[in-house]
């Protein structure tokens, strides 16, 4: 008997979700983000999501699109600007609920998720206002002699994850091939279903050709589905395939703060195709 | 005729001079400058990355991230191996910097509904009870020197000493460098203390551009010179495009 394709349709894949889950987005700030899953997302009649990301551009527009319920985040960044207008705008207009960890702490948390334990110790997050503005956290006191109080990181258990990779398999062996992992592995194991796109589903043995043994970040058993989406982070970062598109970024980031509408409607109402088309034309707009 | 931004170089480059062989973390353009001028002076042991998953060799001019590669840096290794293995000095900005050392790069205004959202707490909570860290500054006002920040990111002394040695053991607040001048939190109960101006600043700007009080124990020394060799680095090797000046421009 041979084993079975995980290969889905991004229609299949956003089938599979529902409203109200816990989902984990991979990538960090404006790397990496598995923004054709996210495209699905915002064009599905899906809501009241509990999103936890190193937030991009994949948070902004959930939360612009109404389909984030929370949020649970250590930054919200474009990396090359600083600020996520989107994001900013529904802080500051208060329209979803928010949680803002520190960087490590959202780390452990994940990893916590990952080892299905309830929590993990750490320094990070003592003193800061990060208690004071998240009261369901709680310390922990060290059982031995030097009884030291630490923050108790809860677990961040996912009901899914999504992440983008270089390549993939059919069966969901997941490579990555740019200079950072993130914590895409750590994201896969928090979660119940694990869904990654990839630029390129490639046969298995194609895998450590193209890559050395250890780029292979996610085995079959953390994956659920896989989808192969060609240029499927743009216009975040997908090194060495390619880097961020930073004329499209600043476009994006303009029409965020002045009137997204005409943005959205150009850009993210359409299939996968339309928007691939109307990236490319934008290329060309650029260029002339 | 040195530059108000050459000052402020050679004064962060003075916070890593006698870190030895650690990770130094310089976030933005001056603390990059500074933490390469480090390295290629003071303190030849220093480790610095690309920003992102490399770590380099040598010190490239602002703008270049390329050198020969010594290791391997990406994020979960700083979040899990290096910030609390302890072996770093990070120096970050701060939109708000209290007179107890308090930092915030998360929002301003309160926290449910902020006036300006910004960055988020990043990894200053961790990094302020685990390792080294400083404070860069390249426009000191009222606003930004404060008596209390909205959202405390980084974590100051008092504060880290009330949550018990957990946060305290590993605390160390070094520096605050801003374009007029160069502050410990020596003074009483860990307070905001002036170490030196830059030259063509006076004590009564420092305090006149705070929000807060600032401690002054006798007289003020003004920040030192650089050298004629950090000199020729900085103008000729590690900025020649002369992009300190955008951070702090000469009057």
């Amino acid at each position: 008997m041979s084993m079975p394709s995980k290969q889905l349709t991004l229609d299949e894949f956003v089938s599979r979700l529902s409203s109200g889950i816990r989902l984990g987005i991979g990538g960090w700030g404006s790397r990496r983000k598995p923004m054709a899953l996210v495209r699905a997302i915002l064009n599905s009649p899906l809501k009241d999501l509990d999103i936890v990301s190193y937030a991009g551009p994949d948070v902004g527009l959930l939360l612009e699109a109404g389909k984030a319920r929370s949020v649970t985040y250590a930054f919200a960044t474009l990396d090359s600007i600083p600020l996520e207008p989107l994001f900013s705008k529904a802080r500051q207009e208060q329209t979803a609920q928010f949680r803002e960890w520190d960087e490590g702490m959202f780390a452990t948390g994940l990893r916590a998720a990952a080892q299905r334990v309830p929590f993990l110790p750490m320094r990070a997050g003592l003193g800061s206002a990060v208690f004071e503005n998240d009261p369901t956290l709680r310390t922990v006191t060290s059982p031995y002699d030097d009884a030291q109080v630490l923050t108790a990181v809860p677990a961040l258990d996912l009901d899914v994850a999504i992440v983008h990779m270089n390549r993939s398999d059919a069966f969901g062996n997941a490579q990555y091939l740019g200079p950072d992992p993130y914590f895409d592995d750590l994201f896969a194991m928090a979660a119940a279903e694990t869904y990654v796109s990839c630029e390129q589903v490639v046969d298995t043995a194609g895998l450590t050709l193209g890559g050395p043994l250890q780029s292979i970040l996610l085995n079959r058993t953390m994956v659920t589905g896989v989808i192969e989406t060609p240029n499927g982070a743009h216009f975040t970062t997908c090194e060495p395939d390619y880097t961020r598109d930073e004329a499209f970024q600043k476009a994006y980031a303009s029409a965020a703060k002045e009137d997204f509408a005409a943005f959205k409607q150009r850009f993210l109402s359409g299939d996968k195709a339309n928007y691939q088309a109307e990236v490319a034309q934008f290329a060309t707009e650029q260029q002339s | 005729m040195i530059t108000r931004s050459e000052y402020c170089a050679v004064a962060i480059a003075d916070c890593f001079a006698d870190d030895g062989e650690i990770m130094g973390s310089p976030m933005g353009l001056l603390p990059t400058l500074g933490a390469r001028l480090a390295k290629a002076t003071s303190n030849p042991l220093l480790m610095l990355t690309d920003g992102e998953a490399r770590i380099l060799q040598g010190t490239p001019p602002l703008g270049v991230s390329t050198d020969v590669v010594e290791g391997w840096m990406p994020f979960r290794l700083v979040l899990e191996a290096v910030v609390p293995y302890g072996k770093r000095h990070v120096m970050m900005g701060a939109t708000q910097i209290d007179r107890h050392g308090n930092q915030n790069i998360s929002a301003i205004g309160p926290w449910d509904k902020p006036v300006r959202q910004l960055l988020g707490v990043r990894g200053a909570p961790g990094n302020t009870v685990n390792n080294k860290t400083s404070y860069w500054v390249p426009k000191h006002s009222n606003r930004v020197v404060v008596e209390q920040v909205d959202i405390v990111s980084g974590v100051g002394r008092q504060r880290a000493e009330a949550a018990g040695p957990g946060a305290s053991t590993f605390h160390n607040v070094h520096r605050l460098v801003t374009d007029l001048g160069v502050f410990d939190f020596g003074g009483p109960e860990h307070t905001l203390r002036l170490v030196s101006t830059h030259p063509g600043v006076s004590v009564a700007d420092v305090q006149a551009a705070s929000g807060c009080e600032v401690y002054v124990e006798g007289d003020v020394p003004n920040t030192r010179e650089p050298s004629t060799e950090e000199l020729l680095l900085i103008r000729e090797v590690l900025d020649p495009r002369k992009l300190r000046e955008r951070e702090v421009p000469s009057a």
